[in-house]
Parts: structure tokens; C-alpha cells; sequence
């Protein structure tokens, strides 16, 4: 009758691992706290608006300041850059009136 | 009690013998099952990190941005218009901001110049973002050229780096003195970039972009509230090519574990016709298979997930670098924030598990509801 236990010795470690990564992600997330705060603090000293992920482009790089036609900033036909374009999500409002 | 306990456990000896006697396949399952869960859970965990550290780091961004728009285009702000706003009823405070972007041909990397209003620096001098110092090479008391759009060269003296571990929101930063952008980008001293307004009372934010709109029809106002809920949406796994990616993984996988499932092979049939032969009831049976489902989508789900975990949070989410990555070549080092939504966690769980059980149950119903005889040929 060794299988069901090793079975449950084997569900029972990854269960615990499971469990534990969720306490330290806790305990990450308040150990991060001063680190968060400190940029927090950065956003509203230099009054920055934008994530500085993708800085290839203008939308890409201020998602919340952009205007309209920056897509098409180089041409009328240019196209947008990838793969930072295809991952935001164009407008709801676009979406539902598709 | 004791009886029906006894009973699982035979029960769950009896499917963990028949899942070895065939190794090979239902390690195979088991893997490709994790691999899935595995892809889908890191997409998940990933960016549900980048939006919780989102919503905390610009919680103290500008209450309001008032942008001028000329032919549809952001344009820039004359400063006449930061008098005309001053006597708007609840605006506390307007000041111009200056920012622009600068593109270096020397690392093909674009810059974000902007003048600071916390700190004074000298016509010469610039503080730089972690991204910059680490591309260029540069540290504090180094110099750096740029060449403005007018061809004249101009030499900067680093004073200073901004701190690595704010890397995610200023990676790509020049910060210089007020003199110095306006001389580089050949900007007239009446003109800013935009407008930035803070508010007495937060519930008036709505109402004062509305009366910004009516007062400057050319302008655009944006709220720090939109501001956040860009970023909420921003990186929405169920949409965009990750999922699209994910999506041909997950349907060709639907379709070999149904396959799997639903398929039973000649000896699987011969060893239900058997088992029902020596007097195994339906129920059984399909107790059997039951279990043998919750082991292996269970299993497969714990190991996808822990692999996950490790992959975002103690390896910052490496396998998906090339994709996220794009074309910056400042992409910001930074530890992704370990946010886990445990409704979206129990949603994967459900939609791992569940759909595995039917599909392996159905089958089995079927065959075991049949003449032994029948099934056994």
C-alpha cells in the first residue's frame, strides 16, 4: 500500500510548496513596501504619468499621453511596433463598436 | 466511514498501477499538461505583478494633465493659459511641465527629457535614469553628448543616477535644468509641453475637466483616474498576442488530452471489460477514473503553477523577455511584484481540473455501461 501514501506525500509537498509561495509572496510584497514607496514618491516629486517599459515609440512609451495619431508617426502606413503595440489593447470604446 | 475510506484508497492504489503500467504516455500527458498550465499561470501571475505595482507606484501621479491639441496632434502649450486657469473655482495649483523625447542614434534608444521641479541643477548638468547609465556606460561625473534636432552638439555632465529600484517608471530619464531643455529643443520660453493642475477637492476632478474643456476647446484634459485605469487594462492577458500565442497552445492541447481522455485504446477497453468481467461495478469504475483524472490535472496543475511562481517572481518572468522586450532597448531591470489574485488562481485551477475529469469520465461510462463480453472483444 506504499503508492497512495507516496501519492500523498508527493501532493502533499507540492500542495505545501504551493501554499508557502503565497506566504512569501506576501512577505516579498510588504518587504517591497519602502521600495514602492520611494517610486511612488519619484512619480510625485518629478510628476511622471507613464511606466517606462517600451520607449520605442511614443505611445508606447507615454500609453497614457499619447495622442491619436502616434501610431502613425513615421507614415501614413507605418506600422505599429511590435509586439509592445499588440499587447495594449486599443480603446474600449473601439472594441464595442467592433 | 471507515469502510468507504479504506475503499478510495484501493481504489486510488488500483489507478496509480494502471497509470504505471503505461509510463511513457501519462508522463508525457503529465508534462505537456504542466507545460500549459505552466505558460498560462507565468502570463497570469505576470501580469497581474506589472498592474498591482502599477496602480501603487502612480497613485501620485498629476491629478490633472492638460494637453493642447492642434489638427488632432499633442501641441505645444502657450503660457497665457496657465493665467487663464488660475481663476478656475478648486484649482489649487498650475505649473507647466517640460518633457520631450530625444533619440540617440549612438545605442538606437529614445530618451525622456524633463525639466524637475524638485531639484535645481545647473545649466550643464543632468541626472540619468538606470537604463541610460547601464546602455551608455555612463556614471556620475561622466559626459554625455547629444545632438540637437538644429545640429548643435551639446555636452552634459552626469551629476547624478536615479536610483535603480525606481528603474520601472525612470529608466529612460534625462533630467536637466530648465535653461538647458529649452535650449535644446530650441523651445520658446512662453511655451511648455503640457499643464499640470492639482485640485482642493478630488470630487471636483470630473467637474474642473469639464470646465477646462469648455473654457480651452483645444485642449485635452487627462485625469489621474484614467491614468490608472490604462494601466489596469494595460497587459490584460486574455487579450493581445500573448493569449493568441497561449490560445494555439491551449486548443492543441484540449485536443490531444480529449483524445487521451475520450479515446479509449483497445487495452483500456479490455481492462474495463475485465474489471467488469470479475465483478468491478460501473460506479467503480468509474471511481477509478475518476481519480485517475484529479491525480494527474491536479499534479500537473501544482507543478505548473510552482513553476510559474519561480519563473516570475525569482526569475523576473525570463522566458517572456524577447516578447515583452520589444524593440526598447531600454527595457527597465525590475522585480516583478509578487500580487497573486487568488480568484484568478482558483479560475485556472477550475478550468485545469474540471474539463480533464468530464472528459476522461464520459468515456468510461459508456464503455463500462456495455456487455463485458462486447468490450472485452
Amino acid at each position: 500500500m506504499h503508492r497512495p501514501r507516496l501519492l500523498l506525500i508527493v501532493f502533499g509537498l507540492l500542495s505545501s510548496l504551493a501554499v508557502l509561495s503565497l506566504l512569501e509572496a506576501r512577505l516579498t510584497m510588504r518587504m517591497m513596501i519602502p521600495e514602492l514607496k520611494a517610486m511612488a514618491r519619484q512619480v510625485e516629486q518629478l510628476q511622471l504619468t507613464d511606466l517606462a517599459l517600451f520607449t520605442e515609440a511614443r505611445y508606447t512609451r507615454h500609453l497614457t499621453q499619447a495622442d491619436r495619431h502616434s501610431p502613425f508617426q513615421d507614415h501614413p502606413l507605418a506600422f505599429e511596433h511590435f509586439p509592445s503595440g499588440s499587447l495594449v489593447s486599443p480603446p474600449a470604446a473601439l472594441r464595442m463598436s467592433e | 466511514m471507515k469502510t468507504a475510506l479504506r475503499r478510495q484508497i484501493y481504489l486510488i492504489d488500483f489507478t496509480l498501477a494502471s497509470l504505471l503500467r503505461r509510463p511513457g504516455k501519462n508522463l508525457g500527458l503529465l508534462l505537456v499538461y504542466s507545460l500549459v498550465i505552466f505558460m498560462l499561470a507565468s502570463a497570469m501571475l505576470f501580469t497581474q505583478a506589472l498592474r498591482t505595482e502599477a496602480r501603487l507606484v502612480l497613485a501620485d501621479s498629476p491629478e490633472i494633465i492638460l494637453q493642447r491639441m492642434l489638427a488632432g496632434r499633442h501641441h505645444l502649450m502657450p503660457q497665457d493659459y496657465l493665467q487663464r486657469i488660475g481663476p478656475i473655482r478648486g484649482v489649487s495649483q498650475v505649473h507647466g511641465r517640460l518633457w520631450g523625447y530625444h533619440f540617440d542614434p549612438a545605442v538606437q534608444a529614445n530618451y525622456t527629457l524633463m525639466v524637475p521641479r524638485d531639484r535645481q541643477l545647473q545649466h550643464d548638468q543632468i541626472v540619468i535614469g538606470a537604463g541610460i547609465s547601464r546602455s551608455r556606460g555612463l556614471a556620475t561625473g561622466d559626459f554625455l553628448s547629444l545632438r540637437a534636432a538644429d545640429g548643435r552638439s551639446f555636452s552634459f555632465r552626469v551629476a547624478g543616477l536615479l536610483s535603480s529600484e525606481s528603474e520601472l517608471v525612470s529608466a529612460d530619464l534625462i533630467l536637466l535644468s530648465e535653461a538647458a531643455f529649452r535650449r535644446f529643443f530650441s523651445m520658446p520660453d512662453d511655451q511648455y509641453t503640457d499643464l499640470v493642475l492639482s485640485v482642493r477637492n478630488p470630487r471636483e476632478l470630473r467637474k474642473i475637466a469639464e470646465k477646462l474643456s469648455l473654457k480651452f476647446p483645444d485642449t485635452r484634459p487627462i485625469l489621474r483616474d484614467e491614468i490608472l485605469r490604462t494601466y489596469h487594462a494595460l497587459f490584460s492577458w486574455r487579450q493581445g498576442i500573448l493569449f493568441l500565442l497561449l490560445a494555439g497552445s491551449i486548443l492543441a492541447f484540449a485536443i490531444f488530452a480529449w483524445d487521451k481522455a475520450s479515446g479509449l485504446s483497445a487495452g483500456e477497453r479490455r481492462e474495463i471489460g475485465i474489471l467488469k468481467a470479475i465483478g468491478w461495478e460501473t460506479g467503480e469504475l468509474i471511481r477509478m477514473k475518476f481519480w485517475e483524472a484529479v491525480i494527474l490535472s491536479t499534479g500537473a496543475f501544482l507543478l505548473g503553477y510552482l513553476a510559474a511562481y519561480l519563473h516570475v517572481f525569482h526569475y523576473s518572468a525570463g522566458l517572456f523577455e524577447p516578447v515583452l522586450k520589444g524593440w526598447s532597448v531600454l527595457y527597465p531591470a525590475f522585480r516583478p511584484l509578487p500580487d497573486i489574485d487568488l480568484l484568478q488562481l482558483a479560475t485556472l485551477l477550475f478550468f485545469s481540473v474540471f474539463p480533464y475529469i468530464v472528459a476522461t469520465i464520459i468515456p468510461v461510462w459508456r464503455t463500462a455501461t456495455a456487455d463485458p463480453d462486447q468490450v472485452m472483444r
